[in-house]
């Protein structure tokens, strides 16, 4: 049995949410106030997810690309995915809600501009 | 070979380049820093001091109100801001009145014009804001305040349009005596010169040891702690707020600047390096606490920024200037601290006449005049404005929004005779990041357009020379480089 | 001498923002046709450009969006309206007769006559002078947002080795960024017991890194000659100040601030708007008028907003009052003033108009952590107004409406707004 403490993000209380675990099987959640915090802690323990921003060169501009995955991603993919942003080489003009990286790193989550150089 | 070389680019040094520029003569002043006034004539109280506080019959006393005298004349001639704006010595107890008895006397003796001795009434009614525990005070009429920087800036100017050349960072590691002259090993390799001058203010009694091999003066390094508040309307205070000088100074201050902030301290500390500039927390809660006495309702709260300043205190407490004892084509000026700045223009005048003499140079027919700064931007009415912009339409654009600093005042700045190279020698000389926001938002803008005029990359950019960079690399860069730690 | 350019206009916006952005969309709606909007970048969007990282628009639009998505709904309805901006141009002062003179590089110096004025010059970062932090003053220190700023919109790193002073959001954003971006954030150090960033951004942005927060911490010494070497970080008491012998030593070369926010009211001075000590923005009241009749301020220039959306819906009003003073619909009137309780620090507005039959919203910041409170609104014993919450903390600005049913009922002393503890 393993316990996972998970401060909830959902509004400013901050609930210190406890998850006991049987392998990776969840057998019981404490600590929350409401049932934000209980969804939470449950995806957090399964697979936390993150939303990625960041921002890429663009050949001719001095001011860069910002993009961020169209949804959330594994949180254990985000450094792989700075680094595949990493390697990109964009050229003027991108419209702003275009993919700019399909699928990131086998996500099925795609990379879009946030906007228009 | 120079026929001259004088090393250090202070208030000292530069007024002296400018003094010999009026001389046939090839000369070069060397620093160790990236800019003029990089040592303590940046970072001093900015006052042009009346003259009272020098023992009658030294040099203090001497330079001080010769140069005193001609400030009014060469800030006008070289475009600075200064103001005659009055001091007052404050009297706390019958014991400071004795000492501002003294000090009057001693003024009077050193020809300081009207000198006044006021009490509490007249105190409070001239500045309002002091405290109410002043019971007498010194009144000193021909006070005045300058831009120290400014002043060294503008006399560099007037010495490299009249030919002086000027090379920064270059740090004089030995000294040896030649046949012709000397020769100087710097950090940016060997230098001939026939004469040379030692302006180097902190290092000036190193310098003299590496010139004489005799290691005799004494140069302690006094470190000042200040506090600048942002400006205000109205000014707390319009004169400049002494206290009763203690030995290790003239004590701390309340003063306006010329730019309309206020300016609090020096602290008077005795440390080992002479380059550690740091503040310390001590040092900056004594300044307020001493300066509490002065303006009880001091705060902190509208500080734009604490800094300190090193000054050069000899031993005894003297000037050391002239010919270097035993030492041809050799002169020096050694121990220069308050009242520097204010004798800094009198002791260049003389020395330059005494160098010409000695060394046989002639005047030149023709001087250059002073290049004299255009009208600050933020100074001018809003049709001098109009007419600005339409002559500069880079005048239309804003760079620093708290001090009001355009972009084409920010590109004069760099096309100075001695130009701007740094974002810190851009702020003094425009005051773009001066203000509140500290070059929050300035400096990145400030940062590209250095780039742009030096066609330098943008990483290669610094605050004040040296490795004092404002960026490591370029965002791919940098990933980059985290890829190859992994 | 050149004769000065004047120009007439019914409303004239300093900045475009969100706030400024904001209240020209108001206005226009309002059928207000000549409005210009003065914006000294080279865009509009203001500090929405480089804030590249989501979480703007839950409130508004319901969705989650990143800053220059926020900003580009704005820019672009404004565009469908045909409203005047006028971009790289600098304000260079308000007067209290509402003329507005700016200049920028095509146009030179123009003068606004403007018969409303709304200000929405946003707010400015303090810098470590205004600290105090002794040390040296070498390059390497930076606010949270000029960092953000070369990293988002000018694609350039500011160090390697980072420390964090100050535990707002920005600060917080920024330590995620920088990590990112290939930096060690090596920690975050918050003078006070509580953080004032949310909880989402300390978990996403500190602990998914490993970064410690080392709460009542601050920095006490800053090192290095010329670029940034290190930093002294030592624990506080509850004076807040340093405990000797808790000193830790961080090697970097780069330290941020994050240690508050104030809003750039130099131009409001300029004009002779009353500001506020505690909001350090105007005294205005529920129109967001401000003590000069016809000028109104809206966003972060007035007080510091948590959230955009909250900074937009303030500003439309803005705009609406504006113009509703234009068509001389905004009468002068007695006004009831709103006064901090226990509890309560910088309530806006700082006054109602006597015999407004509309519902007012007042927010402010809790002095302290308070959980199971309740805020209430009371007026000569009277209470007008209760909202009970699990939590309120400075870090998060609280809003109770008062209703226009218990307004009505105020007495001629005003409102007061204060915490009350459930266990007291």
């Amino acid at each position: 049995m393993t316990e996972r403490v998970i401060t909830c993000i959902n509004c400013p209380m901050g609930c210190r949410v406890t998850v006991r675990l049987e392998g990776s099987e969840i057998v019981d959640v404490s600590g929350y106030t409401c049932k934000r915090g209980d969804t939470y802690a449950r995806q957090e323990c399964v697979e936390p997810l993150r939303m990625v921003t960041a921002v890429i060169p663009v050949e001719g501009s001095v001011c860069p690309l910002s993009v961020k995955t169209a949804s959330p991603i594994p949180k254990a993919k985000i450094a792989e995915a700075m680094r595949a942003l990493g390697d990109l080489r964009l050229t003027a003009p991108i419209t702003a809600g275009t993919a700019v990286l399909k699928n990131v790193c086998g996500t099925g989550v795609d990379v879009i501009a946030t906007r228009t150089v | 070979m120079q026929d001259i070389i004088i090393i250090g680019a202070g208030v000292v040094g530069c007024a002296l380049a400018r003094e010999l520029s009026f001389c046939e003569a090839d000369i070069t002043v060397v620093d160790m820093g990236s800019d003029a006034a990089e040592g303590a004539s940046k970072a001093n109280s900015g006052i042009v001091h009346a003259g009272f506080d020098a023992h009658p019959g030294t040099d203090k006393a001497r330079f001080n109100v010769m140069g005193a005298a001609m400030y009014p004349a060469l800030c006008a001639e070289l475009g600075v801001p200064y103001r005659q704006n009055g001091a007052m010595v404050l009297a706390f107890s019958e014991d400071d009145r004795a000492t501002i008895l003294r000090l009057k006397e001693q003024g009077e003796q050193n020809g300081v014009p009207g000198l006044r001795v006021i009490e509490r009434e007249e105190i409070r009614a001239l500045e309002p804001n002091v405290s109410p525990e002043a019971v007498c005070a010194l009144l000193a009429p021909t006070s005045g305040i300058v831009s120290p920087y400014e002043l060294t800036f503008a006399l560099a100017d007037h010495a490299a349009v009249n030919g002086v050349r000027f090379a920064f960072d270059t740090k004089v590691e030995s000294i040896r005596r030649t046949e012709e002259g000397w020769m100087l090993s710097t950090s940016r390799g060997d230098m001939a010169c026939r004469t040379l001058i030692n302006c180097a203010g902190v290092g000036s009694a190193e310098i003299h040891r590496m010139m004489t091999g005799r290691d005799e003066d004494r140069i302690i390094s006094r470190r000042g702690q200040y506090w600048i508040l942002d400006h205000a309307k109205p000014e707390p205070f319009t004169r400049t707020m002494f206290q009763c000088p203690t030995k290790m100074g003239k004590g701390v201050l309340v003063a306006p600047t010329v730019h309309g902030n206020v300016l609090l301290g020096p602290t008077a500390e005795d440390i080992d390096d002479p380059l550690d500039t740091a503040t310390t927390a001590k040092g900056l809660s004594d300044v307020l606490a001493a300066c509490r006495l002065t303006w009880p309702q001091v705060s902190t709260r509208s500080a734009v920024t604490n800094f300190s300043g090193i000054r050069a205190h000899e031993a005894r407490g003297e000037f050391i200037i002239g010919p270097v004892e035993g030492a041809k084509n050799a002169w020096e000026t050694v121990g220069i601290e308050s009242p520097g700045l204010t004798s800094a223009p009198a002791i260049a005048a003389e020395l330059a006449r005494a160098i010409a003499e000695a060394e046989g140079l002639k005047y030149k027919a023709d001087i250059v005049p002073a290049p004299k700064p255009p009208k600050p931007f933020n100074e001018m009415t809003p049709e001098e404005q109009a007419a600005a912009c339409a002559a500069d339409p880079l005048n239309g654009r804003l760079i620093c929004r708290c001090e009001v600093v355009t972009e084409a005042e920010i590109r004069a700045a760099i096309h100075r005779p001695v130009g701007a190279r740094s974002i810190d020698a851009i702020k003094r000389r425009t005051r773009a990041g001066m203000g509140r926001c500290q070059g929050g938002f300035c400096a990145p803008r400030v940062a590209e357009i250095l780039a742009e005029e030096l066609g330098l990359p943008i990483t290669a950019i610094t605050k004040n020379g040296g490795q004092s960079l404002m960026l490591t690399s370029t965002l791919a860069e940098a990933m980059k480089e985290a890829e190859s730690h992994e | 001498m050149s004769e000065l350019r004047v120009e007439r206009r019914d409303i004239v916006i300093v900045g475009g923002g969100p706030a400024g952005l904001a209240a020209a969309i108001a206005a226009h709606e309002a059928g207000i046709r000549s409005l210009t909007v003065l914006e000294r970048e080279a865009h509009a969007g203001g500090i929405l450009r480089q804030c590249v990282h989501n979480g703007f628009g839950l409130h508004r639009f319901g969705e989650e969006m990143t800053g220059p998505e926020y900003a580009q709904r704005d820019i672009d309805r404004a565009a469908e309206l045909g409203i005047d901006i006028r971009c790289d141009t600098t304000v260079l002062s308000v007067e209290n007769n509402r003329r507005v003179t700016c200049v920028s590089p095509t146009e030179g110096l123009t003068v606004f006559e403007a018969g409303a004025v709304v200000l929405a010059m946003g707010c400015r970062e303090r810098p470590r002078g205004a600290l105090g932090t002794p040390g040296t003053r070498c390059a390497g220190i930076y606010t949270a947002g000029a960092a953000q700023k070369l990293i988002n919109l000018e694609s350039m790193m500011p160090g390697r080795r980072v420390v964090i002073l100050g535990s707002g959001d920005i600060g917080l954003i920024m330590a995620r960024r920088m990590t990112l971006q290939g930096a060690k954030v090596l920690a975050c150090v918050e003078l006070m017991p509580y953080s004032s960033g949310l909880n989402r951004n300390i978990v996403q942005c500190l602990e998914d890194f490993g970064i410690p927060l080392y709460l009542s911490h601050t920095v006490t010494d800053i090192q290095g000659r010329e670029r940034l070497e290190g930093v002294t970080v030592a624990e506080v008491d509850a004076n807040r100040r340093s405990i000797p012998g808790t000193e830790m030593h961080f090697d970097c070369d780069t330290l941020l601030l994050s240690v508050g926010l104030i809003p750039e009211n130099e131009l409001s001075k300029g004009a002779g708007v009353s500001l506020s000590n505690l909001t350090s923005g105007a005294v205005m009241d529920d129109s967001l008028q401000t003590s000069v009749p016809g000028i109104f301020a809206c966003g972060n220039v007035l007080h510091v907003h948590d959230l955009v959306d909250f900074v937009s819906e303030e500003s439309f009003r803005a705009g609406q009052m504006a113009a509703a003073y234009v068509r001389g619909e905004l009468q002068p009137a007695e006004i009831l003033p709103v006064k901090d309780g226990p509890g309560v620090r910088g309530a806006v507005p700082q006054q109602v108009r006597k015999g407004l039959k509309e519902d007012v919203r007042i927010m402010f910041r809790p002095d302290a952590v308070y959980r199971n409170a309740s805020a209430v609104v009371v007026s000569g014993g009277k209470e007008l107004a209760r909202k009970r919450s699990l939590i309120f903390t400075p870090g998060e600005m609280a809003v109770i409406t008062v209703k226009a049913a218990q307004l009505l009922q105020a007495e001629d002393e005003g409102l007061t707004v204060r915490i009350e503890r459930k266990d007291a």
